[in-house]
């Protein structure tokens, strides 16, 4: 495949407080082997070049686990491939002469920061409510003297694969966190360690969700289209009946 | 006294270790360590750098312990840190396998694998807190594969002959990480850790010759804050960026480590740099970093590259007896799974013959066909499937079908800030934790050891020795504005006022790769004195442009990404002047550090005992002037040095 030439269009937003705009770029040479990152550095190669401010943008292992990059290609929260975040997505997939739409994850809870780098801040103050097992260091009986089947921990391992990147937030119509959420409070309620706090959990969890300014599910399953881990929407139906379980307590 | 004015001799460290046999030490040293009384621990405050499984782990610990922490790091959420990109898994010397481990056995072979460069009593220490782990991350709901019975599973990981690796599919890392930061946002909600995302530690500030306290800087609004405390944990991680490209997260990087060294905290061993031996070969320039295939792919996985030069058929069309499966052939008892240095030297040894594959020549292939047809391709998916679907995602192809291509790559620094038994730099009352320190694996570490390392000392060292250092000091009262913290913080805004001023022609990403490439070439896998001096000479050079020459744009009070870039680079060129003079000095091959001059008639690395049992902690000087070399010699009562024979 040859090397391409793409237009595109960012979105470059000064800080929180001023408005943002689409602002159109060329880049050339573009290897289809590169991934959408790399071709972002060649980009802010060339605009560093010509000693203007370079896109600010999110990225941390560029291998897809530590859920830092979040970027809306085309419309698309991680782009248009299934199961793939930004920083994996490569632009083998792309045509040359291709328009390119580059945005942030929009949400009210995300606030923009600069240009395509979000605030969120929310997710972590959601684990803070009860995204863990109350255990101190020191005091853990031995790894195996609780067997646990082996389904329950591959369902649980399927739930915690989620990296808390937020595309569910921004694929939803709604901007509802409840992908994140309730894969957190299905990993834990597959568990045996899980039980002691299972009620708790959820009603805090829930609570700071709402509190935080997401949106409500009303199932339309575009966080499940735009996870990169493919984490099911299941996990919303579970965690809704483990909030029924603390509302009829 | 100064040897080729690269250099001066220093002192001899000498480090006291706790009373008794060695597997008394640790019980006993905790027994005679000083205990903070619980009511008393919340007058203490603990800043903690990083959150990764050494950060996270202590801060957790900490502030269940009482003690008030503030937590920073350098990404939005402290979930991000990059032990999340671990794949393999964690050592624990549980012997659920019935196959003969031990904390015994674990300890035997990680003083061995760090080819006897490592601190025996430390590495004990580390075995014997490795089964402690793996019950409290059972406990904080990390889902470990296990057996259909119920009981938790294990895997053999390079360089073991038993069966102690705990995995979470091909996310070990990210559980345990996931399960630290779990326990980590619990202590938040308590209100015990305050945390402080998006912070570039920029300088520890020492008061009255004790670490006090640490200047950032606010990436999101550029502003120099200072932060004072009782205590400052580093958990920074490696400086493998330092190579431009490597396994390391993008923003992984030295510069908090540094700045601590130029405070006067000795840098230890900086040239033992890890090379994995498997990941995805380089493809362009415009590579921004390298992926790693976990070594676990190494259990079913076979190494191999045509037997002839310039093979130019499709892998499917080599016939068996045109293959050279070169470690199964020249290492039959480990075969695939000689540890990581021992597999690198190889693999790059194959392709300078240029036996290798793939568009660059620089790759070999890992081949899954036998085990595929042996197991089903089930089994396989089952254990390596996220492993295959990244590597299709990476390059295109599909590894069901055709072999993997994979050559080695930067990957973990055993090399950094010396610390004594309790962890404790020599500035009083800097600890130094996970990679960040230098002490337990020696010139190489082990697969799945990396992990162990980081939550050991987190949940289960620093917790101890910190109460012991805070019980016996005397604290003077020092607040965030005391003139050593503004002093600093001017020299801080200097050095970034610097940066943006020269406007010169060259961006940080083309200064930092050249950098890059003068240290793979150089100081990476094999080494030898002329290369080593043409390097220190080209970094100085290039170090010299880059102040003249280099293109910072935009301004100080906003977030500025390449303006981070900037300083970390700045930083870099030093790192990579005292790695490349630490190579040079160290004139035998031991662990991931292979000097050519020392090696067997058979092309093994050739280790002196006699002259080189030691810990080499640098001493930062003065600008422009020779680091001091001080050695901490290292004695063997346990594990008696030998070969290490992995044919």
């Amino acid at each position: 495949m040859a090397n391409m030439t793409l237009n595109l269009k960012i979105w470059r937003q000064e800080n929180s407080s001023t408005p943002g705009k689409l602002v159109p770029y060329t880049v050339a040479d573009i290897n289809p082997d590169m991934s959408f990152l790399e071709m972002l550095d060649v980009l802010n190669e060339q605009i560093i070049k010509k000693s203007e401010q370079p896109v600010e943008y999110d990225n941390d292992c560029r291998e897809e686990i530590c859920g830092m990059c979040s970027l809306v290609v085309n419309g698309i929260p991680h782009g248009n491939q299934p199961k793939t975040a930004s920083c994996m997505l490569r632009m083998r997939h792309f045509k040359d002469g291709d328009t390119v739409t580059i945005e942030p994850f929009r949400a009210k809870a995300f606030p923009v920061i600069k240009d395509l780098v979000v605030d969120r801040g929310a997710f972590d103050r959601i684990m803070a409510k009860g995204g863990y097992i109350s255990v101190n260091a020191g005091g853990a009986p031995d790894a195996n003297a609780l067997p646990i089947a082996k389904e329950l921990a591959d369902m649980a391992m399927d739930s915690a694969e989620c990296i808390g990147c937020g595309a569910c937030v921004a694929a939803c119509p709604n901007a509802s966190a409840a992908l994140f959420v309730g894969a957190k409070i299905s990993q834990f309620t597959y568990l045996p360690q899980g039980q002691p706090e299972r009620k708790m959990r959820t009603e805090r969890m829930v609570v700071q969700m709402d509190e935080e300014g997401f949106g409500s599910c009303s199932n339309h399953a575009e966080c499940e289209a735009a996870c990169p881990k493919g984490i099911s929407i299941l996990n919303i139906a579970k965690m809704r009946r483990e909030f029924a379980r603390v509302l009829f307590r | 006294m100064t040897k080729n004015g690269f250099l001066k001799e220093g002192n001899s460290i000498k480090v006291t270790l706790p009373e008794g046999h060695i597997s008394e030490k640790w019980d006993n040293h905790k027994f005679s360590m000083k205990v903070v009384n619980p009511a008393n621990k919340r007058k203490y405050t603990v800043i903690v750098v990083g959150t990764g499984l050494a950060g996270a782990s202590a801060a957790a610990s900490l502030a269940e312990l009482g003690y008030n922490v503030k937590n920073f790091c350098i990404q939005d959420s402290p979930r991000r840190a990059h032990s999340i990109g671990a794949q393999g898994g964690i050592n624990a010397a549980k012997n659920y396998q019935n196959d003969g481990d031990s904390i015994w056995r674990l300890f035997y072979d990680t003083v061995k694998g760090g080819d006897f460069r490592a601190r025996e009593a430390n590495v004990y220490r580390l075995a014997q807190t490795s089964v402690n782990i793996i019950d409290h991350c059972v406990a904080q709901g990390i889902p470990f594969a296990r057996e259909y019975g119920g009981l938790l599973d294990n895997r053999s990981f390079g360089g073991a002959l038993v069966s102690r690796t705990f995995y979470a599919r091909g996310q070990t890392g990210q559980q345990l990480l996931l399960g630290a930061y779990s326990s980590l946002m619990r202590q938040v909600d308590t209100g015990k850790v305050e945390l402080l995302p998006r912070r570039e530690m920029l300088d520890l500030v020492i008061h009255d010759g004790i670490a006090r306290g640490i200047v950032v800087r606010n990436l999101i609004n550029g502003a120099i804050e200072s932060h004072s405390g009782d205590a400052v944990v580093l958990a920074t991680g490696g400086y493998g960026n330092v190579f431009y490209l490597s396994t390391n997260a993008i923003n992984s990087n030295a510069t908090a480590a540094w700045r601590c060294f130029k405070k006067g905290a000795y840098f230890a061993n900086p040239c033992f740099t890890q090379i994995h031996p498997t990941c995805i070969p380089f493809s362009g320039e415009y590579q921004s970093k390298l992926t790693l295939m976990s070594e676990s792919l190494r259990n079913d996985g076979r190494i191999w590259v045509p037997k002839k030069k310039g093979e130019n058929r499709p892998s499917n069309e080599i016939p068996e007896e045109d293959r050279d499966y070169f470690l199964e052939r020249k290492y039959p008892t480990f075969g695939n799974l000689v540890p990581r240095d021992v597999g690198s030297r190889n693999i790059k040894e194959v392709c300078d013959e240029e036996r290798g594959v793939g568009d660059m020549g620089r790759a070999v292939y890992m081949d899954f066909a036998d085990a595929i047809q042996r197991l089903g391709k089930d089994v396989i998916e089952d254990k390596y499937g996220n492993l295959f679907d990244l590597y299709e995602k990476i390059t295109g192809e599909d590894a069901y079908q055709v072999p993997m291509r994979i050559y080695p790559a930067v990957h973990y620094t055993m090399g950094g800030l010396w610390v004594d038994y309790d962890l404790m730099s020599n500035v009083p009352g800097l600890f130094v934790l996970g990679e960040a320190n230098f002490s337990d694996h020696g010139a190489n570490r082990l697969g799945a050891s990396a992990l162990m390392q980081g939550l050991a000392d987190g949940y289960f060292v620093i917790p101890y020795t910190i109460g012991n250092y805070l019980a016996g000091t005397k604290f003077d009262k020092v607040t965030a504005d005391a003139p050593e913290f503004k002093d600093s913080e001017q020299l801080i805004r200097d050095f970034t006022q610097r940066l943006l001023s020269i406007k010169g022609k060259k961006t940080v990403r083309e200064f930092h790769r050249e950098l890059g490439q003068i240290v793979w070439d150089k100081v990476g896998m094999s080494r030898n004195e002329k290369g080593l001096k043409e390097a220190i000479e080209q970094i100085r050079d290039l170090r010299e442009d880059y102040w003249k020459n280099v293109l910072v744009t935009g301004d100080a009070g906003t977030l500025n990404k390449y303006l981070e870039f900037a300083g970390r680079v700045a930083d870099y060129f030093e790192l990579a002047e005292l790695m490349a003079i630490d190579a040079l000095h160290r004139n035998e091959s031991c662990g991931a550090h292979f000097r050519e001059e020392s090696q067997t008639s058979e092309g093994e690395a050739l280790r002196n005992d006699t002259d080189y049992t030691y810990v080499a902690a640098w001493e930062y000087t003065s600008e422009g002037n020779p680091s001091i070399l001080n050695k901490e010699n290292l004695e063997f009562e346990y594990v008696k040095p030998s070969e290490r024979v992995y044919k």
